[in-house]
């Protein structure tokens, strides 16, 4: 069975999604991803869906579970390229996925999760303090 | 109809040089070719050139049916005449009588041919005037298409009029909405920003509504829409040019603007997009 590939690059997990979505696919793609944070400690993850031409409902809320248990996880999450047919049916089927961070391309993104991280230390010393 | 061939093609045939004199002095007298929009010999040159595929088509398949595609020159020749006729601003009624004007002469020479046989005469002069009847409608039918590619073609061209996408600074979008928004309107502006949004890269794209006449709950939830898709791309969108009307209407109304950025006008939204941009304006002479 086809997986999508997680690459690893140092602190941040990169997913570069090339085909189109089947739902067998987004839940294995929930069950590898989450287990890879666990396993690697990930502090972000980069989720690339920039050749992904079609969603529906159902590719559309898994986006938003698999961001919402990275965060969990404490791992930040950017969507990074969404093409704007995919975003018109993602608002057209009333999903606004509100409270997942997005980015324009892979290396907004990149900059976001860093700044982020950065973010994350810095309120961490301020509380060790 | 008469049986075998009508006595119509005959006639078409016979007097086709009679018939074309005949009926441009009629022509005339109705007034077309008075005004100077068509000159005298191109409308000689229409009619004739009418009767001669009208001849054809009637001779090679009959005068019941004009569907038929031995027709199809005949159809042709009146779609290409309506085209023109709505180009130089003739009346529906005017291009009709065209063809209208060719039943007089007509019923001339089919009495004078067919004589003093009643009946006959009856019956032919019925086949010409379905003929007549029914190119004349189709004459109205291509007249009225036309116009309505005309309105068409300038309804389309007034939606892309009214979405020109500006780049105010590298990384700034703006779209200056003017007229009511619809759910069409909303779909074309959408597709365009966003589109624009991938081609350049942009983060924050600034959406002013200071030409938006009215902002119902319909056109609220449009905006709202777009600003959602924007997000989803990872851009920011700015609202600007709300109007104070248009502040106490969205409140009176209910949206829930919470979360959209919303500026007064176009000048603060770029010193906004320019400031998160990390660009300071300073300015040189005191």
């Amino acid at each position: 069975m086809d997986r999508i590939p997680i690459l690893r690059m140092g602190d941040f997990l990169l997913v570069t999604i090339q085909v189109d979505m089947h739902d067998q696919l987004a839940m294995t793609l929930q069950d590898d991803l989450t287990s890879q944070i666990e396993k690697t400690g990930a502090k972000g993850v980069l989720i690339d869906i920039s050749a992904l031409e079609m969603v529906d409902s159902f590719i559309g809320r898994m986006i938003a579970n698999i961001s919402g248990m990275s965060r969990i996880l404490d791992a930040s999450t950017v969507v990074v390229g969404m093409q704007p047919a995919v975003a018109i049916t993602l608002v057209e089927l009333g999903l606004s996925l509100a409270g997942v961070q997005t980015a324009l391309n892979v290396d907004r993104g990149m900059q976001r999760l860093r700044a982020d991280v950065a973010g994350k230390e810095a309120d961490d010393g301020r509380h060790q303090e | 109809m008469a049986s075998g061939v009508s006595r119509v093609v005959e006639v078409l045939k016979k007097y086709e040089k009679e018939l074309l004199t005949d009926w441009l002095a009629e022509l005339k007298a109705g007034g077309t070719g008075n005004d100077g929009r068509v000159s005298e010999t191109e409308l000689h040159t229409q009619a004739k050139e009418f009767l001669g595929t009208l001849g054809e088509a009637s001779r090679s398949a009959g005068v019941g049916d004009i569907e038929r595609p031995e027709w199809s020159p005949v159809r042709d020749f009146l779609d290409g005449v309506s085209r023109a006729r709505v180009t130089q601003g003739y009346s529906s009624d005017q291009t009709a009588t065209f063809i209208f004007s060719l039943k007089r002469p007509l019923f001339k020479r089919l009495s004078k041919e067919i004589g003093s046989d009643a009946k006959v005469l009856a019956e032919e002069t019925w086949t010409a005037s379905e003929l007549i009847d029914k190119l004349g409608l189709h004459t109205i039918k291509s007249f009225q298409k036309t116009r309505e590619d005309v309105i068409n073609r300038q309804q389309e061209e007034m939606l892309e009029l009214s979405t020109p996408v500006v780049k105010l600074w590298d990384g700034v979008l703006a779209l200056p909405m003017i007229g009511t928004l619809d759910s069409a309107r909303t779909q074309i502006v959408m597709e365009s920003l966003l589109q624009r949004i991938v081609d350049t890269g942009s983060e924050i794209a600034i959406i002013d509504i200071t030409g938006v006449p009215t902002v119902d709950t319909l056109v609220a939830q449009h905006l709202l829409k777009t600003v959602t898709a924007i997000r989803l791309m990872g851009a920011d969108c700015i609202i600007s040019g709300v109007r104070p009307q248009i502040a106490q209407t969205i409140v009176h109304l209910g949206v829930d603007l919470q979360g959209v950025i919303t500026k007064a006008n176009l000048a603060d939204a770029l010193a906004l997009a320019l400031k998160r941009s990390g660009y300071t304006v300073t300015r040189n002479k005191a």
